[in-house]
Formats: C-alpha cells, sequence, structure tokens
C-alpha cells in the first residue's frame, strides 16, 4: 500500500508514545544510573564507570546462565514452532470442531504463569505426580529435583505444553484467511500436498510465523516466574537461566551495581537478537 | 488420511487436558489425601478447599484485584493503541519506522529487569499498591503488541474505504469511528484476547508493584506456602478458578480466530 507522508500522524501516536516512554524510560534510566555506581546502603553512591561491566563480561557465571538460556530458546523453538504448524495444518476447518479445538488449546495460555510452575513442579513428582509416577512406571528413574538432564526434560515439556498453542493459534488464523482460490489452482495443477504447503501456505503465513517466532523467542529468553517455581534453577545451576541468575543477584544479594549492569547487558542481548530476527524476515518478505 | 490428520488435534488436545486434569483432580482432595499417596481420582471428594476461597476475603478479593487491573489494562492499551496504528498503516511519518521498532522493543524488556525501578517510579507517584498502577505497568508490553496486531489488521483494509467515505462527506472522527472500527472489529477482538492474557498471567510486576489492598490472585496463592506446611489443595482450588476468567474469553474471541487473519504485513 502507498502511504501518504503527513507528519500530522504524530498525533495519534503521541498517547502511545507518552504511556511507553513513561514506563520504559524512567525506569531505564534508574536502572543504568544503578550500573554505573557503587552502594553501601543508605543512599550512598559512589561513581564506578564501567567496573561492573566488566566484572558481569568477564564472569563464569555470566557466560553459563547465558549459554542455558541460549540452549533453552533454540530447544523450544525448535519443538514449538515445527509442532504448532503441523497441528494448525491438521486442525478442521469447519463445524463444531473449529470452537472445541480453539478454546481447549487456548487454556494453558490463560493460567497464570505461577500455577503453571506450580502445576508442573506437582505433575512431575516421582511419587504422588502423573507424569512423575508413569515416568518412573516404565522403568526410567526420574527425579527432577535431582537429576539435570530430567530438570531440563520437564522444563521443555512444560514450555511446550503451555506455548504450542500461541504458535496454533496464530498459524491457524493465517491459514484460515488464505482464500480459496489458491487451493483451487493448485488442484488444477495437480499439486501434491507437500507442494500446496511449500508454495502456498508457507508463503501466505510468513507474517504470523514471524510474529510467533519473535513471541517466542523475546517469551523463552526471559523466562522467569514458570522456571522459578518448578525448579528454582536447580538441581545445583542446571537450570539457572539468565532471568533467574538476575534476580538472585539483584534481591538475594543485594547486589544493585552488578545485577544492573547484567540487566543492561541481558536487554541488549534481546534487542540486538530480536532486530536481526526483524530484519532478515522483513528481507524475505521484501525480495 | 483424513481419519489419520484428526489425530494429531486429538492427542494434542488430550495432552494439554493432562495436567490441567490433574489440577481439577487435587483441587477436590484434602491435602492429607494428596501428600498420603498417588490415587488417579479423589476418593474422599471435598469441595472444602473451594469454600475456604470463597468464603476469605483475602482469597477471593485477589480474583477481584487481578480481574480490575486486567480489565482497566486491555481497555487502555487497545484505546491508545487504535489511531497509533492507523497512523502507522496509513502515514509515513518523521521517525516512523524507528519508532515501531522502539515500540516493540519494550516487548522485549525482561520484567525482572524493571521489577525495582518500577517499583520506585510507582512509590513515587503515589500509586503503589492500587490496581491502576499494574495496569499501566503492563502497557509496557500490552501497548506494543496492540499496536503490531491492530497495524497488521489497518493494513488489510483497502485505502480506498478511507477515501470513499471523505468523499461522502464524513469527518475523519466519523468515518473512524462509524465505519473503520466496525470492519476492524475482528482485530480489536484478537488485540483485546492478547492483551488480557498477557496482563493475566503476568505475576513478577503484579507482585512488585502490590502490597495487601490490591494484592493479585496469583501472589496471594503463594502465601499458602508459608502459614502452615504446603495446603496443596487449596493452592489447587485456587489454581483451578485462575482458568474461568481466561476460558470465558477466548470462548467470546474464538470466531474472530476461527475466521482467520493474515496480519497484513508485519
Amino acid at each position: 500500500m502507498t502511504k501518504t507522508v503527513n507528519n500530522k500522524a504524530w498525533v495519534f501516536v503521541l498517547p502511545v508514545f507518552v504511556m511507553v516512554a513513561f514506563n520504559a524510560i524512567i525506569p531505564l534510566m534508574t536502572v543504568v544510573n544503578f550500573s554505573v555506581q557503587e552502594t553501601f546502603g543508605d543512599n550512598v553512591f559512589f561513581w564506578a564507570g564501567v567496573t561492573w561491566f566488566e566484572q558481569v563480561l568477564r564472569s563464569d557465571r555470566f557466560h553459563a546462565a547465558l549459554g542455558r538460556q541460549v540452549a533453552f530458546s533454540a530447544i523450544v523453538l525448535a519443538i514449538e514452532i515445527p509442532l504448532g504448524l503441523a497441528i494448525a495444518l491438521a486442525m478442521p476447518r469447519k463445524g463444531i470442531g473449529v470452537s472445541i479445538c480453539l478454546v481447549l488449546m487456548a487454556l494453558p495460555l490463560l493460567i497464570p504463569w505461577n500455577v503453571v510452575g506450580a502445576m508442573w513442579n506437582i505433575l512431575a513428582l516421582p511419587d504422588i505426580g502423573l507424569l512423575g509416577k508413569a515416568i518412573n512406571a516404565l522403568g526410567i528413574e526420574y527425579n527432577y529435583t535431582r537429576q539435570p538432564y530430567a530438570a531440563w526434560f520437564t522444563m521443555v515439556l512444560m514450555d511446550v505444553w503451555h506455548w504450542t498453542s500461541l504458535v496454533v493459534l496464530l498459524c491457524y488464523a493465517g491459514l484460515v484467511s488464505i482464500p480459496d482460490a489458491y487451493y483451487q489452482a493448485a488442484k488444477v495443477d495437480g499439486a501434491r500436498a507437500w507442494a500446496v504447503f511449500r508454495y502456498i501456505q508457507l508463503p501466505k503465513l510468513r507474517h504470523v510465523l514471524t510474529i510467533a517466532i519473535l513471541l517466542r523467542f523475546m517469551d523463552s529468553f526471559m523466562i522467569y516466574t514458570e522456571a522459578v517455581v518448578l525448579t528454582g534453577g536447580g538441581p545445583g545451576n542446571a537450570t539457572t537461566f539468565l532471568s533467574i541468575d538476575l534476580v538472585k543477584t539483584a534481591l538475594g544479594q543485594f547486589d544493585l551495581g552488578p545485577a544492573a549492569a547484567m540487566s543492561i547487558v541481558y536487554f541488549l542481548i534481546i534487542l540486538f537478537l530480536s532486530w536481526l530476527f526483524y530484519t532478515l524476515m522483513m528481507r524475505n518478505v521484501e525480495s | 488420511m483424513k481419519r489419520w490428520t484428526a489425530l494429531v488435534p486429538t492427542f494434542y488436545i488430550v495432552f494439554l487436558l493432562l495436567p490441567i486434569y490433574w489440577l481439577l483432580n487435587m483441587s477436590f482432595k484434602t491435602t492429607n489425601e494428596i501428600l498420603g499417596g498417588f490415587s488417579l481420582y479423589p476418593h474422599e471428594f471435598t469441595f472444602a478447599n473451594y469454600m475456604t476461597i470463597f468464603n476469605d476475603p483475602t482469597w477471593y478479593m485477589g480474583y477481584v484485584n487481578s480481574l480490575s487491573y486486567v480489565v482497566i489494562n486491555t481497555a487502555l492499551s487497545v484505546t491508545v493503541a487504535l489511531p497509533a496504528a492507523y497512523a502507522f498503516s496509513r502515514y509515513r511519518f518523521l521517525g516512523d519506522k524507528h519508532l515501531f521498532f522502539w515500540l516493540l522493543s519494550n516487548r522485549m524488556a525482561p520484567p525482572a529487569v524493571f521489577a525495582l525501578p518500577f517499583f520506585q517510579l510507582y512509590s513515587a507517584v503515589g500509586l503503589f499498591d492500587t490496581p491502576i498502577a499494574v495496569a499501566l505497568a503492563h502497557t509496557l508490553f500490552n501497548i506494543p503488541l496492540a499496536v503490531w496486531i491492530l497495524e497488521g489488521f489497518m493494513s488489510g483494509v483497502p485505502k480506498e474505504l478511507d477515501e470513499t467515505a471523505y468523499v461522502d462527506g464524513h469527518s475523519f472522527w466519523s468515518f473512524f469511528l462509524k465505519i473503520f472500527l466496525p470492519t476492524i472489529a475482528a482485530g480489536i477482538g484478537v488485540a483485546c484476547f492478547f492483551c488480557f492474557m498477557f496482563s493475566w498471567v503476568e505475576l513478577l510486576l503484579a507482585k512488585t508493584l502490590t502490597a495487601v489492598d490490591a494484592k493479585p490472585i496469583a501472589a496471594t496463592m503463594t502465601r499458602t506456602a508459608s502459614t502452615s506446611g504446603y495446603e496443596l489443595g487449596l493452592l489447587a482450588a485456587a489454581g483451578s478458578l485462575t482458568l474461568i476468567p481466561g476460558a470465558v474469553v477466548i470462548y467470546f474471541v474464538r470466531n474472530y480466530i476461527a475466521k482467520g487473519f493474515a496480519l497484513g504485513r508485519v
């Protein structure tokens, strides 16, 4: 669509700009402020320059937490995006089945995150939880409070349970909006199911898939509440993601300076990766 | 082939419902029965957990508090996002692309980063422990999302609609409110759904910005851990009740999703 150049459009954007700026810029400045100062309590602050940034960027603990965070996002995206797309393709398009599928599938999305964590915490317990009991009954030793790989398995399974539906809903909405004419043309050409998917459905889904991938990337990279309630970062530090490590530093040890520096580094990483995804996918759309 | 494809959503739904069944199952058990051993269904079926919640204001007010900030947030986010999304979809203006990405970048700010500064900010402006504080704080991630979704829907509406309306003598606001908004009703429904969802499920900021008067239900639930050991039955009942508002909302917007949207351009 060709757009008119009109700087008065700023009037329409102004309320959004003011509200988001109030919530974004003032707190961000507070964090920046903390990140360059040293405090010994009593609201006395000293200039610390980039000390905290150096400390954070060089610490093994930060690297380890960042590594776990990246691994988690990668695993979760690799499972949820194809799975969500497959389920959306297999869903009914007409009749009562549509409503049933949509309402039931959306349920996990609408549960408060700490409830999700608590549900899975109990569900996966080896003695009184359905999942824990079932896995142990299969003869596999499973205890997520002691085995790091079991904790990771539970964490990933919880996230797949929690968020795949978001991908399903977006992809389904995109699929339904493809005009029938495209399918008829494909039929005339004698295209097989794979060709229909590859040359009609996938290109038409590009926009909703961009949104789905970006949302899933951002939220899995920022996962906090569910993970803390499920494992508390354990066993040991096996599931201590960046967000958990950050809150431990900020509130647990009350190291405001390092925590603030870490926050900024964390935010910049998300910003950079999202920008990368966004530009790559926009370039695809334009070409 | 047809029968085989129906199995995929069926398996998926069963997988989704099992943990929810387990939660409901526990909510009808006494805490002693839950901790006493493994059972697939409640042997001593009880409503006691639910009765406790409905009879104790500190419990049921949690739901009222949560719902009030979620509703304020959804209304606020979508209302201010509408004109902004229109501007992004129809006009080119100074800094539009940067502004759009800046808005989205706030969707990417981890709440863990902002918890402490938010506490200081809202204490300073005297809104601490009110539903308004939480509603405003949640606009940080909901306004960008609402703008993003609505912009997609609006770009799908041909510009000829606007031009015809002006030729017919409509003023801008008359066109916007009477013709344009009904045209993108589905987009508004979907945007409301996502705003409601992300505000309802968020806990970290909601908990940070409230103490007693405006405490959300999700925060009230964390106290079962401290009072008398782990009251699992009560926790499960409270958790089960948090499913209801979301289920109601998705029931109302299901048709908008079923009709489909492609989100014109991102």
